[in-house]
């Protein structure tokens, strides 16, 4: 039942992501994650040799729209739903390192 | 991008060698963002370009520009990569420039693979892949003196964010520096060529990123490489990859081994700088973007694309020196030559490129190729033709000059009826307000003095210089050299400039006669 995700796992995704926790609840979230991971393993079990990959429901490709310029929102509307704005920009926390 | 003079170099030890590989990023110049409607323009407002996708609003939906896949593709074939099924997949991180907290990109099955890019010196540079993904906001730190890890808060506009980008991953068959910008002014070529992107360095619509690594030479080993950020011009690309590689040699020679890491080039003091450890594509948990369904190119799309590439910068290169071979021999024999070259008169064994490929370069990659080979087929003298256009650096609009008239302005110069300098003139006078060269030189009063006139003031000159003549007549290459400059400066006092340089030195050098070589 456990151990496919691993504490450390468990805090490096959390990392990752950008979440907290504390030491007990890692050990919660890595059981509970590996109960994930082992409903989606039950699909091993199946014979899916003649079964191509599929990335998406629909049997659809090549949806594109036209290169038409199409109006932008208003950028005051825009700006009045950010917690912090500066000289018509989004003022964030100063980020550390650099953009990956 | 000027060609300027190849900077000498300090270059990694003999028993080295460079491996390089670039990755290039290129913003499409379509009229749209990637996935959706907001106008793709640099310099606007910040944040007047932007709707519920391009902020990540919930409940919003991606649409896959047409046009930005036309582009991808034309590049692509362009690189000589195979055009591909693709499909559409997000890379998650956290940083403010990507507002859904994941960018889309191309992972396992982007739209080109498997290309190459021939330098013009011949070496060929294999493509891994070119793909299509789209561009981040742009954030601005502010406070901190301009240093990031100090800065006070910082600013972000999303104009950028969503526009169409393809990224092109060369392998890692560069072998030095020039060789790599030599990379970068090629693929700039292409670029403007088949008309996808400006391609502007200054302005960012093209970054450079560089993976350096070093290895004895003769291996063919690949060691750990470092990716290089924050190149923002050819000289700094040159310069960045010296500087890294001579780090990597330093280190192994040392007994140690560089960390696999991202680095910044830092352009004030002429070094890299580390930057975070890098990543494994795992942490980026790339996935299918279940909004978006895959790109499947028809096999008549592709072909329609091949058919309409234009004439790609190696062809034209290739074209306008074999065009002046052919005009050069033309005009040498007074006949027309067949466009054949094994069915041509021989030239003589030694004679030069009448264009030579480095200017076959400049002048391709300025787009002015087709005037000078519509010139040449009026009969211009093709050195001359060549020269003309490639010196005047200072004109920027040369549609006034048509090529009947620059082939007119070429023949008057090579029949000495008008000096060089004054044909630069006239030919600036073309390009501003179009007319015909006769015309112009006429009414500026410009006329070679020739013959006998020339000749009298000539011999003037070296009467009233009797000095300087002296020595003339007895000194060595380099002293008439630098004694003919004076005299060349008298005569063309005493005409205003009417006379040719090179005919007063032809005179000077009949009349003194061949230098002693007892001197």
């Amino acid at each position: 039942m456990s151990g496919r995700i691993t504490r450390d796992e468990a805090a490096h995704v959390a990392r990752l992501a950008r979440l907290r926790f504390s030491d007990e609840e890692f050990d919660e979230l890595a059981t509970q994650l590996s109960a994930v991971l082992d409903h989606a393993a039950d699909v091993e079990a199946l014979d899916v040799t003649d079964i191509a990959p599929t990335s998406h429901p629909h049997p659809l490709v090549n949806v594109t729209r036209a290169d038409e310029v199409r109006p932008s929102l208003d950028r005051d509307e825009v700006l009045a739903q950010a917690p912090s704005v500066d000289d018509g920009q989004f003022r964030v926390p100063p980020i550390l390192g650099e953009a990956p | 991008m000027s060609r300027a003079v190849p900077q000498r170099e300090p270059a990694v030890p003999d028993d080295w060698e460079l491996v390089v590989g670039l990755e290039v990023h290129v913003e499409l110049s379509t009229a749209t963002k990637l996935f959706c409607g907001c106008a793709n323009r640099f310099g606007d407002e910040p944040n007047t370009n932007v709707c519920p996708v391009c902020l990540g609003l919930p409940g919003s939906l991606p649409v896959v520009n047409a046009a930005a896949v036309d582009f991808a593709m034309r590049l692509g074939r362009a690189l000589g990569c195979e055009a591909r099924g693709a499909v559409f997949a997000r890379k998650n991180y956290f940083y403010p420039d990507m507002p859904k907290a994941y960018q889309i990109s191309q992972y396992d099955q982007p739209t080109n693979t498997d290309g190459r890019l021939e330098l013009p010196g011949g070496h060929t540079v294999g493509i891994e892949r070119a793909h299509i993904e789209e561009d981040t906001g742009k954030t601005t730190h502010i406070g901190g003196g301009g240093r990031i890890h100090d800065a006070d808060y910082a600013l972000v506009d999303y104009n950028r964010a969503g526009v169409p980008l393809v990224e092109i991953v060369s392998r890692p068959d560069i072998r030095g520096a020039e060789q790599a910008r030599a990379y970068v002014r090629e693929l700039r070529a292409i670029l403007l060529a088949v008309g996808v992107s400006d391609a502007r360095m200054e302005e960012g619509s093209m970054r450079v990123d560089a993976n350096v690594s070093v290895r004895p030479a003769g291996s063919d080993e690949l060691r750990t490489r470092c990716e290089i950020k924050n190149l923002s011009s050819l000289r700094a690309l040159g310069r960045a990859i010296v500087y890294e590689a001579q780090r990597h040699v330093d280190l192994w020679s040392g007994g140690e081994r560089p960390r696999q890491e991202t680095r910044h080039w830092d352009e004030a003091n002429g070094r890299t700088t580390p930057g975070r450890s890098k990543e494994d594509a795992d942490d980026y948990r790339y996935f299918q973007d279940p909004d978006l369904v895959p790109l499947a190119p028809a096999v008549e799309k592709i072909a329609a694309i091949d058919a309409a590439l234009p004439p790609l910068p190696a062809a034209r290169r290739a074209d306008l020196v074999e065009a002046a071979r052919r005009a050069s021999l033309a005009i040498l024999t007074g006949k027309p030559q067949p466009s054949d070259p094994d069915a041509r008169e021989a030239p003589a064994p030694d004679a030069p490129e009448p264009v030579s490929p480095e200017t076959a370069a400049l002048l391709v990659e300025r787009g002015q190729d087709g005037l000078v080979r519509a010139a040449m087929a009026e009969g211009a003298d093709p050195e001359l033709t060549a020269t003309r256009v490639t010196n005047d650096l200072a004109i920027d609009d040369w549609s006034s000059v048509t090529p009947e008239g620059l082939a007119a302005l070429v023949a008057m110069e090579a029949s000495e009826q008008i000096t060089a300098t004054q044909s630069k003139q006239v030919l600036a006078e073309m390009a501003e307000r179009g007319g015909a060269p006769e015309e112009i030189a006429r009414r500026r009063g410009f006329r070679a003095m020739a013959g006998d006139d020339l000749a009298a003031v000539v011999d003037g000159v070296i009467a009233d210089n009797p000095d300087a003549w002296s020595r003339y007549r007895a000194g060595d290459d380099a002293e008439r050299k630098k004694l003919s400059g004076f005299l060349t400066g008298q005569v063309m006092r005493a005409t205003k400039g009417q006379a040719d340089g090179a005919a007063v030195n032809r005179l000077l050098q009949e009349r003194a006669g061949p230098t002693s070589q007892l001197a």
